[in-house]
């Protein structure tokens, strides 16, 4: 019979140490919706989404309420919207229509993200996945809830440098789109490589081809528990400090795996996988970076960082798949710069650059997370840090993202306010050396040696 | 799901049982295990609560508890015991 102490220690988790669960992510795949004809395709995937989805909300809530977490957010992810509009969209205007699609889909059913305005170009574009590329800016600044991703590299096939090229650009327009917002819109958008099918988390979502009809995810977080796990063994060796990170990892797992398994009950969709990330967010105390210093650094980006970081990324996830059978998505630790109070300090002190933050990506879950650079920083260099991730990733077999955002008219040191989930961050130096003649080579970067296992 | 956690933190004050069990008795609830602490004046108390027989639906129950510990100055939890059994026992 569970014992009090284990109540309490499970309530303390929940109420003081800010454990909860991220977000519970219905794909839906919209390949079934596919028309020849624009308007029935919007009409079409609107039906699908509305109709897949309109308990998702309120199934959430309720979840929540019973169990006595809270389920923060409720989202969508639906198939890459550059294969559902493939046969009817001739402009990156048509495109468009579906962005308001889903947009109006999404605040009809009441969640606040929908995922997978999406192009896989890993080796090269199709005419309309160019198409769906070069309408994200107008996409993302006419719509509030729709977010998008670009999977531009994997290990099996190498980085497209065409599409690296030209997200560097759709990067600068998104940024331009939205300046009256402190260019917003490329908070929403996510250059990939290695893109998983199945994660939860935005803005990167998107239901992968190789998926069901539906499907839910649920993307639990707890970098507060992980915390005020480490406080207690303070100065403790290393085996110790492992063992703390893998038990606690365990214990949020499972209650992402409790409410996944719930929640696809309920809804009458097939569970698909918990992703056992520690996503911070800019509340105090909900910080990934105070978990490095935690394990002993006077800041993040001080030497050790990326030693820390491994270790703590490494031991959430042998933690994770004890407690679920099904883990998957991006599972490990998120290092977004503006998500993150504990970063956002270590920037302000001067102890963290985005060279410190490449190398971080080297060994945490995702890349180079939420970070705000000059408004005039140029496309190329944009190009060349995606490349550089991309590049890390490819070689590396894992997942690397970037989302960075060119603040419109802003400069290194001031801050720019995203508000919400999202946060606010200092506005970053990027490396002033121009990479314009690397960029504009055009082409594949070949896959790695090690990707030919057949 | 039938049982349910319930558990009370705050000060100490007269009919804080008193309160949760009527609430419990008057909608079919019944109590199966109950342990109480109260260290410097802080009333500490979980419950252990089985909803098999009741018809109130448990996201309701939750609301109507916290609203009885709300009139008394306590906190008071309403989980399902899953999420302990989840997170403690392999």
């Amino acid at each position: 019979m569970i014992t009090s102490f284990e109540v309490l220690e499970t309530n303390k988790m929940i109420e003081q140490e800010m454990l909860d669960v991220r977000t519970i992510t219905m794909g839906i795949s919209l390949l079934d919706c596919c028309d020849s004809d624009l308007d029935r395709l919007n009409e079409k995937i609107y039906e699908k989404i509305v109709a897949s989805a309109k308990d998702l909300v309120q199934t959430g809530d309720e979840i929540g309420k019973e169990f006595g977490i809270p389920i923060v957010n409720k989202r969508i992810s639906v198939t890459p919207i550059a294969l559902v509009g493939g046969c009817c969209c001739k402009t990156p205007e048509d495109f468009v229509t579906i962005a308001k699609t889903l947009d109006r889909a999404a605040k009809e059913v009441g969640v606040n993200f929908i995922g997978g305005y999406s192009a896989l170009v890993s080796k090269g574009m199709t005419v309309a996945e160019r198409n769906l590329i070069l309408s994200i800016p107008q996409a993302l600044a006419e719509t509030d809830r729709v977010c998008s991703s670009v999977n531009v590299g994997s290990t099996k096939t190498g980085i497209d440098m065409d599409a690296v090229k030209l997200m560097g650009e759709v990067v600068v327009k998104a940024a331009e789109l939205t300046k009256d917002r402190d260019s917003i819109g490329c908070a929403k958008l996510v250059v990939f490589c290695n893109a998983p099918d199945d994660n939860p988390f935005m803005a990167g979502a998107f239901h992968g081809v190789t998926e069901g009809d539906r499907v839910i995810n649920v993307g639990v977080s707890g970098p507060g528990v992980v915390k005020t796990a480490l406080e207690q063994v303070r100065g403790a060796d290393f085996e110790t400090l492992c063992e703390t990170i893998k038990r606690t990892a365990f214990k949020v797992t499972r209650v992402g795996q409790l409410v996944a398994r719930e929640a696809s009950k309920r809804l009458d969709v097939p569970f698909g996988i918990v992703d056992l990330s520690l996503a911070p967010t800019p509340a105090i105390g909900d910080s990934v970076a105070d978990i490095l210093e935690e394990i002993g650094l006077e800041s993040v980006g001080a030497p050790g960082t990326t030693a820390a970081l491994a270790l703590l990324n490494d031991q959430v996830k042998k933690g994770g798949v004890m407690a679920s059978s099904y883990v998957g998505g991006l599972s490990g630790a998120f290092i977004p710069v503006s998500e993150d109070q504990g970063m956002i300090n270590a920037v302000n002190r001067g102890a963290l650059t985005i060279e410190k933050l490449e190398a971080m990506t080297c060994v945490c879950s995702v890349g180079l997370d939420m970070i705000a650079i000059p408004g005039d920083t140029p496309a190329s260099t944009i190009s060349g840090i995606i490349a550089d991730e991309a590049a890390i990733g490819m070689i590396n077999q894992k997942t690397t993202a970037v989302r960075l955002i060119p603040v419109c008219g802003k400069g290194v040191g001031e801050i720019v306010e995203f508000g919400g989930l999202l946060g606010y961050a200092p506005i970053m130096p990027v490396n002033k050396y121009s990479c314009e003649a690397f960029v504009n080579r055009g082409g594949r970067i070949p896959a790695p040696i090690h990707s030919f296992k057949n | 799901m039938s049982k349910m956690i319930i558990t009370v933190l705050g000060k100490d004050t007269v009919g804080i049982i008193a309160k949760v069990c009527t609430y419990l008795a008057d909608n079919q609830m019944n109590i199966e295990d109950i342990s109480q602490t109260i260290v410097q004046g802080y009333f500490n108390m979980m419950m252990i609560v089985d909803i098999s027989k009741s018809e109130v639906k448990v996201g309701q129950m939750a609301e109507d508890l916290q609203k009885i510990g709300e009139a008394l100055g306590v906190k008071i939890r309403c989980q399902s015991e899953e999420i302990f059994t989840s997170m403690h026992r392999i």
